[in-house]
């Protein structure tokens, strides 16, 4: 047993591609995911009762699969419908997917925990619905979720360690493709490793700075 | 397009790999209880150094993906002289290493809710460490975090699904066996998503009921 980190610097730029790739899926797939959360959440609060319905079926269902048998289907699944994805486009709409309906809860939660009264008035003030959401609900309730889209966030960076099974050049893929051809897991496994704690622990402290920033306006 | 045949034929295959997961959740889950038990207690004890490993406990295993600690468990244990792990045994222990430090973290706050003045009793009445923690606080926290605990069962089983990986027969893997026999990948991994669903969504309306049953015996 040695441990040798010359392994880590000759692959430096293999490494280095693989780090972006894994911050790009998790990124690119969070922010789609965010969106398409956003949407699911307004179309439950202002569709009628069988659409809302129909959403609530379907996060259970996604809530309920693992996200990589979700990774499967779309990946492999996908072309017997023609439907051909590049692996890492699969990866980003996955996270994407899968993390759309956990953000919409959020977002539910958050609408939820804006008082009415405010509603009310903003209605007699005649804003219309739309407005009352954009104006009103979003801005406040942004503040209010900021924990648990933070903490979604970091569970989602880990979940991309998962698209390494579906052939996307990321960190984990990479790391332990270098570590099986050189029999340098040691080495590979404690830099993989390391990576991932540190990039979870810049996501949470910069969310806990954003919390206190935007905490502050709160405070009544 | 759903080929009937193939998924009767499957069924009985898919049924023994279904044991495979629930039998490594299910025992993942109650060794991280026990994990998670000793974590959020030495977290919670007055020795700095107690706290310092359970902090650092539940930080990497909580920061690092559960897939990684499963291919470190599985290519590492050989190194470090212990023989080759089974995948069953690498899966049991990476699912219980993972969920123990999530079952800390929801332990931890069940068990800061209890009045000190239990504990404080307790004492008095001359029951030790241990037994104060085993008899008196961790009933009640079990109870206050229940939801909670029947919510990280499920997020287990989900992650077991990543225990194919290591080549453990599990539902994934054998359904993934089964699409790489015949082709018909999407038949088979939407089969394999109803399967989890169909644990998965009535464990959460468990969990669920439980949660109005508590708030409102504690209304």
């Amino acid at each position: 047993m040695t441990f040798d980190l010359s392994i880590i610097t000759a692959n430096a730029d293999a490494i280095w591609n693989a780090f972006l790739v894994t911050i790009y899926t998790w990124l690119a797939g969070s922010l789609l995911g965010l969106m398409a959360g956003l949407l699911i959440a307004a179309l439950m609060l202002f569709g009628g009762r069988p659409l809302q319905r129909l959403l609530r079926v379907f996060i259970e269902l996604v809530r309920g699969t693992p996200f990589l048998v979700i990774l499967f289907l779309v990946y492999y699944g996908g072309p017997s419908f023609g439907v051909r994805l590049g692996a890492i486009t699969a990866g980003v709409l996955c996270i994407a997917f899968y993390s759309s309906v956990y953000f919409a809860e959020i977002f539910r939660s958050g609408f939820a925990a804006v008082p009415r009264g405010q509603l009310e008035a903003g209605e007699c003030l005649g804003l219309g619905r739309l407005q009352l959401m954009w104006r009103v609900q979003l801005p406040q309730m942004l503040v209010l979720i900021l924990p648990a889209i933070v903490n979604m966030l970091t569970i989602l960076c880990k979940e991309t360690a998962v698209l390494s099974i579906i052939t996307v050049p990321e960190l984990t893929a990479v790391l332990t493709g270098i570590g099986t051809r050189t029999f340098t897991f040691i080495e590979t496994l404690l830099v993989l490793c390391i990576a991932y704690l540190l990039l979870i622990e810049v996501t949470s402290r910069v969310g806990r700075w954003l919390e206190r920033r935007v905490g502050t306006y709160l405070q009544r | 397009m759903f080929d009937w045949p193939t998924f009767l034929f499957s069924l009985p295959l898919l049924g023994k790999a279904l044991l495979i997961t629930l039998q490594t959740s299910l025992l993942g889950n109650a060794i991280g209880f026990a994990i998670g038990t000793l974590i959020a207690s030495m977290q919670l004890a007055k020795m700095p150094l107690l706290r310092r490993i359970g902090g650092s406990y539940i930080f990497i295993f909580r920061g690092v993906p559960l897939l990684v600690q499963l291919l470190v468990i599985y290519y590492l244990a050989p190194m470090f002289g212990l023989p080759n792990l089974s995948p069953m045994v690498a899966a049991i222990m990476a699912l219980s290493l993972c969920s123990g430090a999530y079952i800390a973290e929801i332990l931890r706050g069940g068990l800061l809710a209890i009045p000190s003045g239990q504990r404080e009793a307790a004492h008095l009445l001359g029951m030790s460490r241990p037994a104060i923690l085993l008899r008196i606080e961790l009933p009640q926290a079990v109870q206050s975090t229940l939801p909670s605990l029947v919510n990280e069962l499920v997020l287990l089983i989900k992650s077991s699904a990543l225990v194919s990986v290591v080549g453990l027969a599990d539902l994934t893997r054998v359904a993934q066996n089964l699409a790489s026999s015949d082709y018909l990948f999407f038949q088979h991994y939407l089969v394999l998503a109803g399967i989890y669903c169909l644990i998965n969504i009535p464990l959460t309306m468990f969990g669920r009921r439980l949660e109005r049953h508590l708030e409102r015996s504690l209304a």
